[in-house]
């Protein structure tokens, strides 16, 4: 299945800022992240599709998935 | 003992007051909100002679508390009708502190029209001066006749020309370390600086002295914790200082709550070009500073100074608000030319969210056209900069502009416009607009948070429920941490890290000898806000006021096709404490 892939500040460091890739079907956000050395404990947000998801959450073909570390500002 | 300093521009005398016994355990907002509500009739005008205009610095300025270096100023709010606290960095709040000065009034009105003042104070007196050579500056030109007339070291409060013209979107601007500018931004209160002919009040650092600690020991070592805490949290330790604010425009745009085109959409195509991480490429690239603070003893240094393409200085403080306004909601998609706004905001003196949302309502009205950056600067300059009619209208501000030109989409509450998180689909910050005192303001109780960024748990953005109780409690300990003098980014390790906070009550016990609990200071807060309420019932502004504009109601948002639907008898909740 196709997966698109966005990350953001410096988990694009070395990496990519968005890149479409393929995944066996019952990937796993986790497996994802593990994919790209993205440390789990890293990571503050997820969103799929621009709703927030979980690390064990199982991705679908087409998913559009955006991992940033914890940020904030205001 | 510490000093209230009282000015009466009326018949121009100074009072130095001791401070009353139950202003003694006020600083900051607390201290500014106590003194309009006990001292402005609410139903006054704000640019009238009953107005006061009152600075305070925070329990913990002057201090070597990290991140302390936030100073209040209050009034009755001329854009709003309600009351009013807006806070900034820069230098005073903490020269104030080491002058054991608790607050600064501001009262009256001279009757001659045509005469402008500047007031002097230091250690041993306050002056009061006719002031005839910065009439009609802006504010970097202000900065440079006061280093030259009275040095490089004074802490300045200024007026550009926007508040010199008592344009509701005026600010009141402060010198920074580095001779910059920081502003109390919101509500218009430049217009009360105006209406008092007060052009600039200089702060001499001669005579300050270290603030005395009652157990300094014990503040040191809270400190210690304090500081640790806000350099071991991601958010405060890493992500602000790299990236700085801007950093949500990615995060806003990827939840679809960035507005978009006067409200129109959550996500705006060009949002990688208006991005942080875009924005500290640029900087990085130009020899500029990604890393900066905006005062003394700051340390999540979230600020930055962008350089233009030949490395000369542009702006700082480059703000996440300020770039969404002119970046996504007037669709302006370079970064330069919104710098360059920044800066020139900065320089006649005008709030950085006010005034680019009523840009984007002016577009909206086809004054001039979405993306047009280069006619945003003649407006700036040649309207609003020499108070033109037409510059007097968009110097009113965004509900002025909406009401001028009959557009029915103002993102306004109270009449301030609403800043850069789409209520539609961050409900919980829809709560704060619509319930703070202060009209529309995002820092009143900043949801995102634990809406969006995931810091102090986790609710659901485009779910009501626990919305209220969420913004509640975030009102509360921001009117509390606002009377600190700390700034309010602090929040983020205190949400997530357990010791930060009591460390914060620990510094405040350990400068006064009080022994305040975690419950004192959620007492504060709840006081703050009830009084500051209190004073917009009496004003007229009520329950019913208690609302976001109605096209959020009638008009969903893209991506997730959701409209603002919270029960407004839920909202009325929210003052149930």
């Amino acid at each position: 299945m196709q997966i698109t892939i966005k990350l953001f500040a410096n988990f694009r460091e070395n990496r990519f800022k968005e890149a479409r890739r393929d995944y066996p079907s019952g990937t796993t956000i986790g497996d994802v992240a593990t994919g790209l050395e993205i440390e789990h404990g890293l990571i503050g947000m997820i969103f799929v599709h621009g709703r927030a998801a979980e690390l064990d959450r199982e991705l679908q073909d087409g998913d559009v998935l955006a991992l940033f570390p914890l940020l904030g500002g205001g | 003992m510490p000093k209230i300093i009282r000015i009466n521009m009326s018949d121009l005398s100074v009072r130095t007051e001791e401070t009353p016994a139950e202003w003694a355990g006020l600083g900051g907002r607390a201290l500014t909100s106590t003194i309009v509500a006990a001292e402005v009739p609410p139903t006054c005008h704000a640019l009238g002679p009953s107005n006061k205009l009152v600075f305070a610095p925070g329990l913990l300025s002057g201090t070597a508390a990290g991140n302390a270096g936030r100073m209040s100023a209050g009034a009755k709010s001329p854009l709003t009708g309600t009351i009013k606290e807006s806070n900034a960095g820069g230098t005073c709040g903490r020269m104030l502190g080491r002058l054991d000065i608790k607050a600064i009034i501001i009262e009256g009105q001279p009757k001659a029209a045509d005469t402008w003042y500047r007031i002097g104070i230091s250690g041993e007196s306050v002056v009061i001066e006719p002031e005839t050579e910065t009439v009609g500056m802006n504010n970097f030109a202000v900065l440079e006749s006061v280093a030259r007339r009275y040095g490089e070291d004074k802490g300045v409060i200024t007026l550009g020309s926007a508040g010199e013209n008592l344009m509701l979107i005026s600010n009141i601007s402060t010198r920074d370390p580095e001779g910059k500018l920081r502003s109390f931004g919101r509500g218009g209160l430049g217009a009360v600086m105006g209406s008092k002919k007060i052009k600039f009040i200089t702060i001499d650092q001669e005579g300050t002295r270290p603030v005395a600690l009652v157990d300094p020991a014990a503040f040191k070592a809270a400190n210690m914790v304090f500081s640790k805490a806000l350099k071991d949290h991601p958010v405060s330790g890493q992500g602000l200082p790299t990236y700085g604010t801007a950093v949500l425009v990615n995060i806003l745009h990827e939840i679809g709550g960035l507005p978009t085109r006067n409200f129109t959409s959550g996500q705006c195509d060009h949002h990688d070009m208006i991005s942080g991480e875009h924005m500290y490429e640029t900087i990085v690239a130009r020899g500029g500073e990604p890393t900066h603070g905006c005062s003394l003893g700051c340390i999540i240094q979230c600020s930055q100074v962008y350089n233009d393409k030949d490395g000369k200085y542009l702006t700082s403080g480059f703000e996440y608000e300020t770039i969404w306004a002119y970046g996504a909601d007037c669709l302006i998609n370079n970064l330069d030319l919104i710098a360059e706004c920044d800066n020139v905001m900065d320089d006649l003196g005008v709030d950085s969210i006010e005034t680019p949302v009523m840009f984007g309502v002016a577009m909206e009205a086809g004054l001039l056209k979405f993306g047009d950056g280069t006619e945003v600067l003649r407006m700036l300059r040649e309207e609003i900069g020499k108070a033109t009619p037409l510059g007097r209208i968009l110097g009113g501000g965004t509900a002025m502009v909406g009401k001028t030109y009959g557009v029915a989409r103002v993102p306004v509450v109270k009449g301030q416009a609403i800043p850069a998180y789409d209520p539609r689909s961050v409900k919980g910050i829809g709560v704060t607009y619509a319930t703070t005192t202060q009209g529309a303001d995002h820092t009143a109780g900043y949801a995102v948070a634990t809406n969006v960024l995931n810091v102090g748990g986790k609710v659901d953005p485009l779910s009501n429920v626990g919305q209220v109780e969420l913004s509640r409690n975030l009102q509360i300990a921001t009117a509390a941490i606002d009377s600190t003098g700390l700034c309010l980014f602090i929040a983020f390790p205190a949400l997530d890290i357990a010791e930060c906070l009591p460390a914060a009550v620990d510094m405040l016990n350990a400068r006064f000898g009080t022994k305040l609990t975690m419950d004192d200071v959620v007492g504060l807060g709840k006081t703050v806000l009830k009084l500051e309420h209190e004073f917009n019932l009496k004003a007229g502004i009520g329950p019913e006021q208690d609302r976001l504009p109605e096209f959020f109601e009638l008009e969903a948002i893209a991506p997730h096709n959701v409209k603002w639907d919270m029960d407004q008898k839920e909202l009325e909740t929210f003052w149930n404490f």
